[in-house]
């Protein structure tokens, strides 16, 4: 066998390993949660702990939990990445403060934000253990992510749409707003898409901030318990939960799986429109 | 080349600019630019060595000179494109219209409005033909549609773009050939009606063809606007230009070795570098 055909051999087996994970994974959840999904799964309450019943609460939960993170951190992520990018010289105190802070900020554990956003949503702003606490706790820790890609997003876009914008005497909001952001837009979407699912496959920083309660929230200040937490709880604390525990992991990596085609679609439209019109 | 060019591609009817011209000299100079002692430096290494010129209304002037000799900086001076630059500080003087262009409290956007720029490499903006010429008007003011129809009829008119895009004014700029892509960004400086058009060698990212035909259009716009344009294609600069300006580098900064009319740049320089270099013996 000569070297190369080793090397072959080599990088065949490694690629067939990462796959193989992956499938094995998917198929082992498929097999075991795929009997028990149905409709009446992802409507009906959980009952008997969740060992019994359906996801409904806890998928609403999800939602919720997800759209306080997005509401709170796109929005100031957008800002920030469009100060940094756009409107801040290289070497701005601004800039030197905000590049490692975040950069610390995305290697901290997601416990700890668990644990700051415990002390400083719960306790210290008196949310409690709340829809809203866990969202704001999850916005805290997905900020990183979203600054920087929408940060690269907006670096990568030439340096020749600024400069021609400029020369015919557009404002550089309006060549922010026309140019841009728009061409910047993949990049923001691709890092929202890390960010939420960041956001919804986390259960540390849940667990401190938006609580176990697995009714149906009533208002942002209800506690509600995410999907992800809900598997954890399942397949750790509840004798006898693990089947649910697996249609529960489905429905979260389905979830996912439409989060996203639907965001690149919407994305892709937008794009399109920003085109044609 | 330019005659072969002139007689295969771009019959004079399909321009509404007039036609063309021969070269020099054009007309009674007057100033419409005049820079004074200009210097400019790039965080403290300097790009510009006391620039003195004056620009004439209705030429075409043509900068030359070897690369980094600061003919992109000098430029971009003008319409304060440089203020984009961090670290790039000016000294001098700059008057367009007996304005002070540094004036603290002048309108750039209206200045960049007057004098519009044209860049090496095409830069359409990634949206639609129509769309590209429409945006820097709406950011200007110009909303009403069948105002903005017309100008876009008449700049792509203007550039001999019409007859080549009409009917897919809906399609993406950026499939435009390089070309047809610099025309079009010609057409979308046109629409803002500005008074002098400043070209940082608009040919030299074009194949020969496409080259002859932008240069065709660039003697089209003499007269009707004042024309600053910087070529290292020294035959270009001899064919259509009515004033030339040789930079140089002297100790490590650009400054302007000679300027005067363009056929006695090239003809009888009077500084032995002009004379080396337009004969291509250095540079």
């Amino acid at each position: 066998m000569s070297k190369s055909d080793l090397a072959r051999v080599l990088i065949w087996l490694a690629a067939a390993l990462v796959s193989g994970v992956f499938v094995w994974l998917l198929a082992d959840i498929l097999v075991h949660g795929l009997s028990r999904l149905s409709w009446s799964f992802l409507v009906e309450a959980p009952r008997n702990a969740g060992r019994s019943g359906g996801i409904g609460s806890i998928i609403i939960s999800t939602g919720l939990i997800l759209l306080v993170t997005m509401v709170m951190a796109g929005p100031l992520s957008l800002a920030t990445a469009v100060l940094l990018s756009e409107f801040s010289q290289h070497d701005s105190v601004f800039r030197c403060l905000v590049r490692p802070s975040l950069d610390v900020l995305a290697g901290v554990p997601s416990i700890v934000f668990g644990l700051f956003g415990n002390a400083f949503f719960c306790i210290y702003l008196g949310l409690g253990f709340s829809i809203l606490s866990g969202g704001l706790t999850l916005a805290c820790m997905v900020l990183p992510v979203l600054i920087r890609t929408a940060e690269e997003g907006l670096m990568a876009v030439p340096n020749d749409y600024r400069m021609a914008a400029a020369a015919l005497g557009m404002s550089r909001s309006a060549a922010l707003v026309h140019l841009l952001l728009p061409a910047a837009t993949p990049a923001m979407v691709a890092g929202s898409m890390l960010g939420i699912g960041r956001a919804i496959g986390e259960t540390a920083a849940l667990i401190f901030t938006s609580g176990y309660v697995d009714r149906m929230p009533e208002s942002l200040f209800d506690s509600g318990r995410s999907l992800s937490v809900h598997i954890y709880d399942l397949s750790m604390n509840v004798a006898g939960g693990d089947a649910n525990a697996y249609s529960s992991a489905l429905v979260l990596i389905i979830l996912l799986l439409v989060i996203n085609s639907i965001t690149l679609r919407l994305a892709k439209q937008w794009l399109h429109k920003s085109v044609a019109v | 080349m330019s005659f072969l060019i002139n007689n295969t591609i771009g019959a004079d009817d399909a321009y509404t600019l007039g036609p063309l011209q021969a070269g020099p000299p054009c007309c009674v100079p007057e100033p419409l630019i005049r820079v004074e002692n200009l210097s400019l430096h790039y965080g403290g290494k300097p790009a510009l060595e006391n620039v003195s010129l004056d620009i004439y209304k209705g030429c075409i002037t043509t900068l030359i000179g070897p690369s980094g000799c600061g003919k992109t900086s000098f430029l971009s001076a003008l319409n304060r494109l440089t203020d984009m630059i961090p670290d790039c500080h000016i000294s001098g003087n700059i008057n367009f219209a007996n304005k002070d262009i540094r004036h603290p409290a002048l309108d750039v956007q209206a200045l960049r409005r007057d004098i519009g720029m044209i860049f090496q490499k095409p830069t359409p903006f990634p949206m639609s033909i129509r769309r590209n010429i429409e945006l820097p008007l709406r950011e200007h003011g110009v909303s009403k549609r069948t105002e903005l129809n017309d100008i876009v009829q008449q700049v792509l008119q203007d550039v001999g773009l019409w007859d080549e895009v009409n009917g897919r004014l809906e399609s993406p700029a950026q499939a435009l050939s390089g070309g047809q892509q610099q025309r079009l960004c010609i057409a979308r400086a046109l629409a803002l009606a500005p008074k002098v058009l400043l070209m940082d060698e608009p040919c030299s990212a074009l194949d020969p063809i496409s080259s002859g035909v932008v240069e065709d259009l660039i003697q089209r716009l003499r007269e009707k606007y004042t024309v600053v344009i910087v070529t290292h294609n020294l035959a270009q600069a001899k064919r259509i230009a009515n004033y030339a300006g040789f930079f140089w580098v002297k100790e490590q900064a650009g400054c302007l070795i000679e300027f005067g009319q363009c056929k006695q740049i090239f003809d009888s320089p009077t500084h032995e570098l002009t004379a080396a270099y337009v004969n291509g013996i250095r540079g």
